[in-house]
């Protein structure tokens, strides 16, 4: 095998240009896979940091009545905290209206211990403000109701009696988070503010978990852990790996086709050489392993070449990140404005395994051909 | 040196399918050659001179007779055994050289060895003795694309040579070279013939050649004419 690899090292140094095109081709596709695929995990891996960090915590415990994703229900989900708490922190969901520049939105107020310190949200600001209704929103509701910090703006909302009320906040901070969840029509006040506007004294509709809790407390609250919360984002995340892995499907599909195309073209041409090998004492097994060989190597010198142009960019997209179009901001997922990439071993080594394999099998299937040669024919050159 | 005989072809005959019919182009050749002859097989084109060398040196097979090199039945040999046959013990020279294009000339002297199991050192010196033979040590590491007809041959002879072996099958090998070079060649060869004591086996119809042949065989019409031998 090594002297296939020599000779196959040698055979395509001496086909320069052609050798230079397939190998930049799959060069190209090399880095691009691995780059795309860094992409999506460094996605992966800061979506679930900040999601971790700014809603889900370890965990949420949801009262059984409440399910946030179905807005019906929370004006019923939500019930008495229980006696002891121990690290859990409460929120409590509730429907009600602002009116920015006179046009009504419906927003959710978040009612939250304000000295918890779980998420990211910075609530302790709440409790240093000497407005008489201060409230924190994230930068995406700010900007879709056109809201500044210092703005003050009036909220409605319903008692626990269901009588109307209203009254003028103010914006006091506008966080910026990755987490579209905690912020796209989110309004956090102080649970005990909320407490006291709603009537609904000492009630939560769910707690962020941090270490663990006695579950036995909490008969009818429901533990999501966050790995289960995390389950979606993920979901997601993978659909749109699946989306792209057509886009380098498609790019490793040219690179190998070019090499598919070469031997083809090179078995063809190259009868005489063939034929020489074989009455210098090659078997015709040992031909076809050189031809087979010399796809391989081409993935091997792509591994390299890639790597010369690969590596400073892969270091230095590590470094400065990749910008995310505003565009694909909206998609509810978090999403920072820059991605970092993240370079595993698994995507690598898979990565470099998959080109060597498959360039190696599509060169193997054309090099076949040899095995049925006739040395006689070949040595005179005749196209068989 | 002991003569012995080291091609025996008997009632040899070859057919190539030609539009669906057997068309025979050996019709049954008996021959018997010993060790350090320096022989030619002479005909016309057409005459079946290159199909003998080819049978004779394994790259393709009979249709019935026997053929035995170097005490091997060639038409029993699996594909393995014949390369490996060739590789150690058959030199090959073509009409039209057939070096391989992308090696020096060193690595194409090398080639053969490359395949048996030698150190780097033994084939370095095997190959620097043979392009010494040839008178080419100086142009080693040039590529084939520059050097001229007759020096490519003087490679090719060196490259059937480096290996020592007991048989040199050479195919025309004057062809394609002018009248000093082929004489270049041809002298060259007589001498490794004579000092090494290596079988030359030509195929030929250039009159330049015939001068050198201590043996003259003639091939017409599928069936050998004349077998005409010298004292050399
Ligand atoms: N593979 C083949 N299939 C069919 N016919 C063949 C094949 N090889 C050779 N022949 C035919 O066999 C005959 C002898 O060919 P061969 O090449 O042995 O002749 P030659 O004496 O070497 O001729 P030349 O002087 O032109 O080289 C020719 O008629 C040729 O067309
Ligand atoms: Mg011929």
């Amino acid at each position: 095998m090594k002297l296939e690899f020599q000779l196959a090292f040698k055979n395509l140094f001496g086909a320069r240009l052609r050798t230079l095109l397939n190998v930049l081709v799959l060069s190209f596709s090399f880095v691009i896979i691995i780059f795309l695929n860094s992409i999506m995990d460094g996605w992966d891996q800061q979506a679930q940091k900040d999601s971790i960090e700014w809603e889900f915590g370890e965990g949420h415990l949801i009262y059984e009545k409440y399910d946030p994703l179905d807005p019906y229900t929370i004006l019923e989900g939500h019930s008495k905290i229980p006696l002891n708490l121990n690290g859990l922190t409460p929120i409590l969901d509730h429907q009600a209206f602002i009116y920015p520049q006179g046009r009504m939105m419906s927003v959710v107020l978040k009612g939250i211990d304000i000295r918890q310190s779980v998420l990211k949200i910075p609530t302790h600001i709440l409790k240093q403000s000497k407005e008489s209704f201060p409230v924190i929103i994230g930068k995406r509701l700010a900007e879709s109701a056109k809201l500044n910090k210092g703005d003050k703006v009036q909220l409605r909302w319903r008692d626990a009696k269901g009588t109307y009320d209203a009254n003028t906040i103010t914006i006091i901070d506008i966080f910026d988070s990755n987490v579209p969840n905690i912020d796209n029509g989110k309004i956090w006040i102080d649970i005990n503010k909320l407490w006291q506007i709603t009537g609904l004294e000492n009630q939560a509709s769910y707690f962020i978990v941090k270490d663990d809790f006695n579950k036995a407390a909490f008969p009818y609250w429901k533990f999501k852990s966050k790995e289960s919360l995390l389950k979606n984002l993920k979901e997601l995340i993978d659909q749109k790996k699946a989306g792209q892995s057509f886009i380098y499907g498609l790019l490793l599909a040219i690179a190998l086709l070019a090499i598919f195309d070469t031997q083809i073209l090179s078995i063809f041409r190259r009868q005489k050489e063939i034929g020489t090998y074989i009455a210098l004492g090659m078997t015709r097994l040992k031909v076809v392993r050189l031809f087979t060989v010399e796809g391989s190597v081409y993935s091997i010198l792509a591994l390299l070449v890639g790597s010369i142009y690969g590596v400073p960019f892969f270091i230095y997209m590590a470094k400065s990140g990749f910008p995310i179009p505003p565009a694909d901001q909206k998609m509810g997922i978090a999403l920072a404005d820059v991605i970092y990439p993240v370079y595993g071993l698994k995507l690598i080594f898979s990565t470099i395994l998959t080109v060597i394999i498959s360039a190696t099998i599509v060169s193997y299937l054309p090099a076949r051909k040899i095995a049925k040669l006739n040395p006689v024919l070949a040595l005179k050159g005749k196209k068989q | 040196m002991k003569k012995e005989t080291i091609i025996k072809l008997k009632n040899l005959t070859k057919n190539y399918p030609v539009a669906g019919r057997d068309f025979p182009v050996l019709k049954g050749i008996n021959l018997s050659i010993n060790s350090s002859e320096f022989l030619g097989i002479i005909g016309p084109s057409g005459s079946g001179k290159t199909t003998l060398l080819n049978i004779i040196g394994s790259l393709d097979k009979p249709t019935n007779g026997e053929v035995n090199v170097l005490n091997k039945e060639i038409k029993s040999l699996n594909h393995k055994d014949a390369a490996e046959l060739r590789n150690f013990h058959i030199g090959f020279i073509f009409q039209v050289f057939n070096l391989l294009p992308v090696y020096t000339v060193f690595e194409n002297v090398e080639f053969a060895l490359l395949l048996q199991k030698n150190t780097t050192k033994q084939r370095k010196n095997a190959v620097m003795e043979a392009l010494e033979w040839v008178g080419l040590t100086e142009h080693a590491n040039k590529k084939p694309d520059k050097l001229s007809g007759g020096e490519s041959q003087r490679v090719a002879i060196a490259r059937a040579m480096v290996k020592s072996p007991k048989l040199v099958l050479a195919d025309e090998p004057t062809a394609n070279l002018d009248a000093e070079n082929a004489h270049a060649i041809l002298k060259t060869m007589k001498k490794l013939n004579k000092e090494l004591g290596t079988t030359f086996l030509f195929s030929t119809h250039d009159e330049k050649v015939m001068g050198y042949l201590d043996r003259k065989i003639f091939l017409r019409d599928g069936i050998v004419e004349k077998d005409e031998k010298y004292k050399s």
